[in-house]
């Protein structure tokens, strides 16, 4: 088979193109920690990187010095060179308060703040999260204040969710249903009950009987009052949504060389192509190689069980046991590997090996950054 | 229910989360077929539409629909369920209701879409809800239907919401029908009858993700179940040599003899070194490991481990997970 192509990512972090990397796939494969990475060598050559990080793991935060989770970039370091690392953790509700806050008079601001459903939709993981990213990004990119902005995707049950969740937010607000539940309030109650009658009543009465009057008037208001708020909420959407497909983004899928998270990676890589998302490459995270490689699986376990039947050497022949484990697992990962660069020969692929230890500070994030960039 | 003296007699429903890429669903499908071993039925359930089990057991995709997907070790019979939202409310509304044809007409109008996005408070509610009508389900002869039920569920950072839905729509609907269902389903995930059992590995970050779930469903008054600890390694060399090799005093000369003794003469030395190089990486992991039992055994709950399948899983493995979750009594 043919090699794949190797990501290039010093030329993807000079290239003063770059403006936005989307570091994205399966949960668990590491996105953070090489969002972070990438971030660090970035401004370790020269560039005002700013990470935006959504849920990152505590030690991870604390590797880059983030403790607080206030919204605003903070600055972590200021390497040699002119460069610059900033990092956020996204709150998720302050994004959102923000939005109305900006966007509605002080009355109907507070109307909507402490609304049940405005509560449950702001302060839920589901679908909200990814849009406040994606609207987070949109408001870095316009602040104009970092010339490369790296962000890692929520940690969704899937991964392409992130793709999906503005556009369905703003179908949503935007939907039918929506239409409907204002349209009373908007039309005066009656031309629009009149209109819709049969279909409404019938919904009306089902949703009365489903979630009861009083979730139904909250549910109501609710609407109403964001509603007046985000007018263009889809329009919001979906420039957020062309300035990823725009030339100075740059996606990266991220995924451990296992079945999983290499069928989403799979996934991920055709789904961008669908939608025209600039694709950078693969990297693959975790990857563990014997440094006895030149000793195959099949010699090392038969010198083993020699070694075994005639009772000598111990300690050589358990050693001989775990390299040959290793050897298998290293196969098998390659194999996982092929079968994706089979699918998708033209992507490039990155590896990084496993460390025997989590990041635990600039140091271990620098370590990572190296990998990555294959030095 | 017949006793089989395990640590879970008693469970009807096993809830399995854990942090991704810790093989929750795995665990899960090989918990089901250990539970049902023996002539028992249990239902597997997933919620996250992503059709994990059907991957697991090589099938096409799951309906919504309990299905027999699997035979367990001397009888017994696994069924799946793919539990789709939508499917699921417009049960719930005939079911309750009677309404199914105003069920399609929410449906249409992008209610269902709108109770996710807006509240998956709700969303949660109708998973919950129908795994726990599945619990609770009787036969005609008055006898459970399913001796046990096991749920993948989502992920440890956000099982607690997950679970504890009576608080997370309790904002949203304080009388009324969605309460009144959350309280049913509340009554079944308090109950005794429930566990909640975490995945985890044996590295930082799953580790601490489960003890930090663990604190956050204890303080949402739900009591957990047991740990699993998955793709353990076995260790295969002894302690001794484990410790000189994380000094880096490994003794390469005599692991030269050896290689030369097993007939692997050429280049043995540079061999050895290489070979030395990974014991002394797998004697790091191994201290590493060590530390993360001891943080998990701080919270004494149950705990079991599961092997490192280093064919990877399939349907063989699955079998050999279940083995090794009944020998050490988890089912």
């Amino acid at each position: 088979m043919k090699k794949p192509a190797v990501l290039d990512v010093d030329a993807i972090l000079d290239d003063q193109g770059t403006r936005i990397i989307v570091c994205c796939g399966a949960g668990g494969v590491g996105k953070t920690t090489t969002a972070a990475a990438l971030g660090l060598r970035a401004a370790e050559r020269g560039r005002c990187a700013v990470v935006l990080t959504v849920d990152p793991a505590r030690r991870l935060a604390q590797s880059m010095g983030l403790t607080e989770l206030d919204n605003t970039p903070r600055l972590i370091s200021s390497p040699e060179g002119g460069g610059q690392l900033f990092a956020m953790m996204l709150d998720m509700k302050r994004t959102f308060d923000e939005i109305i806050e900006a966007h509605a008079d002080p009355e109907r601001a507070r109307q909507i703040l402490s609304n049940p459903f405005y509560q449950s939709l702001s302060s839920s993981f589901a679908g909200t999260q990814e849009y406040m990213a994606m609207e987070k990004l949109g408001q870095l990119r316009r602040s104009d204040e970092w010339d490369l902005i790296i962000v890692d995707t929520p940690p969704s049950r899937s991964a392409l969710d992130f793709l999906d969740a503005p556009e369905r937010l703003g179908r949503f607000l935007d939907g039918r249903f929506i239409r409907l539940l204002t349209a009373p309030a908007k039309a005066g109650g009656r031309s629009a009950f009149r209109l819709l009658n049969a279909g409404f009543g019938l919904m009306a009465g089902a949703m009365t009987k489903l979630l009861g009057a009083q979730v139904i008037k909250d549910l109501q208001t609710f609407v109403s009052a964001l509603d007046a708020v985000f007018g263009g909420f889809r329009q919001r959407a979906e420039m957020t949504y062309r300035l990823l497909q725009a030339p100075g983004t740059a996606f990266v899928v991220v995924a451990t060389p296992e079945r999983d998270a290499m069928r989403e990676a799979s996934y991920f890589v055709e789904r961008l192509a669908e939608e025209r998302m600039p694709l950078a490459g693969l990297v693959v995270n975790r990857v563990h190689e014997p440094t006895a490689a030149a000793l195959s699986a099949a010699r090392s376990a038969a010198a083993a069980e020699d070694l075994e039947s005639r009772g000598e050497h111990e300690l050589t022949a358990a050693v001989l046991r775990l390299h040959t484990g290793r050897m298998q697992l290293a196969a098998r990962e390659h194999r996982e590997r092929d079968h994706f660069s089979s699918a998708h020969p033209t992507v490039p692929v990155v590896q990084v090996s496993a460390m025997s230890e989590d990041v635990h500070d600039l140091a271990g994030l620098r370590r990572i950054g190296e990998l990555l960039a294959n030095t | 229910m017949d006793s089989r003296d395990t640590d879970w007699d008693g469970v009807r429903l096993h809830v399995v989360t854990g942090k991704g890429g810790t093989g929750k669903t795995t665990v899960a499908a090989a918990l089901a077929l250990a539970l049902a071993s023996g002539g028992r039925k249990v239902l597997l359930v997933e919620v996250e539409g992503r059709q994990g089990i059907a991957q697991i057991f090589d099938l096409p995709p799951l309906p919504y629909e309990e299905r027999r997907i699997a035979v367990a070790p001397s009888g017994g019979d696994v069924y799946a369920l793919a539990i789709d939202p939508e499917e699921a409310m417009l049960e719930y509304m005939e079911m309750f209701y009677g309404m199914r044809r105003a069920g399609r007409a929410l449906t249409k109008m992008g209610i269902v879409d709108f109770a996710t996005t807006v509240a998956p408070g709700f969303r949660d509610v109708l998973v919950t809800g129908k795994t726990t009508e599945a619990v609770r389900r009787r036969g005609k002869n008055g006898k459970r239907i399913y001796d046990a039920v096991v749920l993948d569920a989502p992920p440890t950072g956000r099982i607690s919401r997950f679970l504890n839905v009576t608080q997370e729509v309790a904002g949203l609907a304080r009388v009324g029908p969605i309460k009144n269902h959350s309280d049913l389903v509340s009554k079944v995930v308090k109950s005794p009858e429930t566990a909640v059992h975490f995945i985890t590995l044996l590295e930082e970050m799953p580790v601490q993700e489960t003890l930090d779930g663990i604190a956050e469903l204890r303080s949402a008054g739900l009591p957990p179940g047991g740990i699993f600890i998955n793709m353990v390694r076995e260790s295969l060399l002894p302690q001794a040599a484990l410790d000189s090799a994380v000094k880096g005093r490994f003794d390469v000369a005599e692991l030269t003899l050896g290689l030369k003794a097993a007939g692997l003469s050429d280049g043995a030395s540079s061999t050895a070194e290489a070979l030395a190089e990974e014991v002394a990486e797998h004697a790091r992991r191994t201290v590493l490991e060590r530390a993360e039992r001891a943080s998990l055994a701080q919270e004494t709950l149950p705990s079991y481990e599961l092997p490192l399948l280093t064919d990877g899983v399939d349907l063989a493995g699955l079998y050999e997970l279940a083995e090794a979750i009944r020998t050490q009594g988890a089912a």
